[in-house]
Order: structure tokens, then C-alpha cells, then sequence
């Protein structure tokens, strides 16, 4: 059985319980298991955090530190204004459901990630100003099965996740246990 | 989703409790981190309590508020307490080695 969905929303806060509740729901005629349904969506909102305060800069929902990198003139003159201006970025996540393994692929056209390796590093982080603890992608390859990021500077993101569904033999009616 | 309000934090002696939403992310971090603070600077808190008594959701948002205020408080001897977290919200702790920072108190 494949089974396929895609969200597109705008690279918001507002819009990050949104996006690990709808992969949530997508996955719940599964029957996974509370683990397997946390896992899943902490991994999400790891991935959709990075593209909307990483790939966009959209920081407003944290409150703090949202004034841009280059402020214009117009910002200087009024920062409240300037920090509630956002990018109009989209960040857009697909689901794939084949034999029993769920692939998450969590996409963004910000502003890319110059050295993969060095942002996957535990406890590195580029904003360290916004107290997060950098440990986003180290959390997407412990709770997921398999972790690809896919870079490029100035044209954007993409991140897949695999995971294998431990109901996966179950839905497909295989032999029971 | 219900927001985190002011009478979520609390200070009983030198502790301060912070009782958090159902869930942390970086949408609902911010609020916390900044009304943690405001406390942490006005009143004479030692020790932080965070209470996860409601949470049934945390990302590494929720380590970046723990690891924020244990900053702010280990340099005078404070110490940083869990209570109420399932089993999810210490596997967290766990994956992201925040365990050695938190004592984790069961109740």
C-alpha cells in the first residue's frame, strides 16, 4: 500500500504545531505506538523550527532577536515594526507511506545552509543569541530511522527522514503475531 | 492550544516554579524564557522547578529553556528540578545528555 500526502504553509511559529499534528494525523491509521507517534512528531517540528527561524529568519514568535541582519532606514526608525516583519517563505512537508516505513521530506527555498556537516554537530548553532540548544538535528537522527540533509547556499533546504512503523506487518495484514 | 499565563510562575521561598504549557516549542518558548527571566532577575530565586505536569509535547525548544536558565543560575549555586515528566519528556532528556543537568524528581 502507498499512501501520500503534502502540506504548504507559511514559515511561521504559529504554523509549527500545525504541521507535526497533520503528520501525526496522517499516520494515525497506523496504530503506532505513543513512542512511535512522539518520535515522529518531534522529529517534524525539529525540521519545520530549522526552515522557518534558519531558512527564513522568521523569528517573530520568539520574540526576541527578529531585527533584521541589513535594517533599512524605515527599520531603524521603528525596530517594533521591523521586527514584526516576516518573510514570505514557504516551507512545505510530504509524506510517503510504502511498505510499512514512513518517509518524511521537510523542504524550504530560504537561505540554505553553507557547511552540512558542521550544522549537524550537536549543541551547534548559528543564533546563540535565540537560547536554543542546537540539538535539532541531532534529535531527527535519534528519533528517526535515517537522516538526509540536502543543501543549497541561497536556494534552500531539504531534509528526509525514514522511519519503519513497528504496525507496519499488521495494516498489510501479514502473518499475525 | 492554552497559553501560558503569569500565574503559571510562581516563588515559594527560593524556588521558582514554573508550571508549562502542554506543549513546548519554539512558538511557546520565547513567552517562557522571558517570564522565567523576569522572575530570576526581580525576586531572590536560587532553584528553578519545572513542572511537566501538563506537557505531553517538548522538542529541543524546551532544552534550549532549561539550558538557558540553568546557565543563568548554576554560576551562584542553583540547581535546575524536573517534576511530573513522562517517559517521553525523559527520553528527551536522556537522547540530549540534559540529564546531567536536571534532577529529575519523582513524585
Amino acid at each position: 500500500m502507498k499512501n501520500e500526502m503534502e502540506i504548504i504553509f507559511d514559515a511561521v511559529s504559529d504554523n509549527e504545531s500545525f504541521a507535526r499534528v497533520a503528520v501525526a494525523a496522517f499516520i494515525a491509521h497506523l496504530n503506532p505506538t505513543v513512542e512511535e507517534m512522539a518520535d515522529i512528531k518531534t522529529a517534524v517540528s525539529e525540521a519545520v523550527t530549522n526552515s522557518i527561524i534558519h531558512g527564513y529568519e522568521n523569528l517573530g514568535g520568539y520574540r526576541k532577536g527578529c531585527v533584521p541582519e541589513h535594517p533599512s532606514e524605515a527599520d531603524l526608525a521603528c525596530p517594533e515594526a521591523a521586527r514584526r516583519k516576516m518573510n514570505p517563505g514557504k516551507v512545505r512537508v510530504r509524506c510517503l507511506l510504502e511498505g510499512g516505513v514512513l518517509h518524511i521530506e521537510v523542504a524550504d527555498t530560504g537561505k540554505g545552509i553553507e557547511n552540512v556537516e558542521q550544522a549537524m554537530e550537536p549543541l551547534f548553532t548559528t543564533k546563540p543569541e535565540l537560547e536554543r540548544s542546537g540539538m535539532g538535528f541531532a534529535f531527527m537522527e535519534a528519533f528517526m530511522d535515517d537522516l538526509e540533509v540536502e543543501s543549497t547556499p541561497g536556494a534552500g533546504t531539504i531534509v528526509r527522514m525514514q522511519k519503519k512503523m513497528g504496525v507496519g506487518d499488521w495494516i498489510s495484514c501479514g502473518p499475525s503475531r | 492550544m492554552e497559553q501560558i499565563t503569569t500565574e503559571d510562575f510562581q516563588v515559594i521561598d527560593n524556588c521558582l516554579m514554573i508550571q508549562l504549557p502542554e506543549e513546548i516549542d519554539h512558538h511557546s518558548a520565547g513567552y517562557i524564557c522571558e517570564s522565567a527571566d523576569r522572575y530570576l532577575v526581580r525576586n531572590d530565586v536560587c532553584n528553578v522547578v519545572f513542572d511537566f505536569g501538563r506537557t505531553r509535547f517538548m522538542d529541543s525548544s524546551g532544552i534550549g529553556v532549561i539550558m538557558g536558565r540553568y546557565r543563568k543560575i548554576s554560576c551562584f549555586g542553583g540547581k535546575v528540578y524536573a517534576i511530573h515528566a513522562d517517559k517521553q519528556i525523559q527520553r528527551i532528556f536522556k537522547v540530549s545528555g540534559l540529564n546531567k543537568i536536571v534532577e529529575v524528581l519523582e513524585s
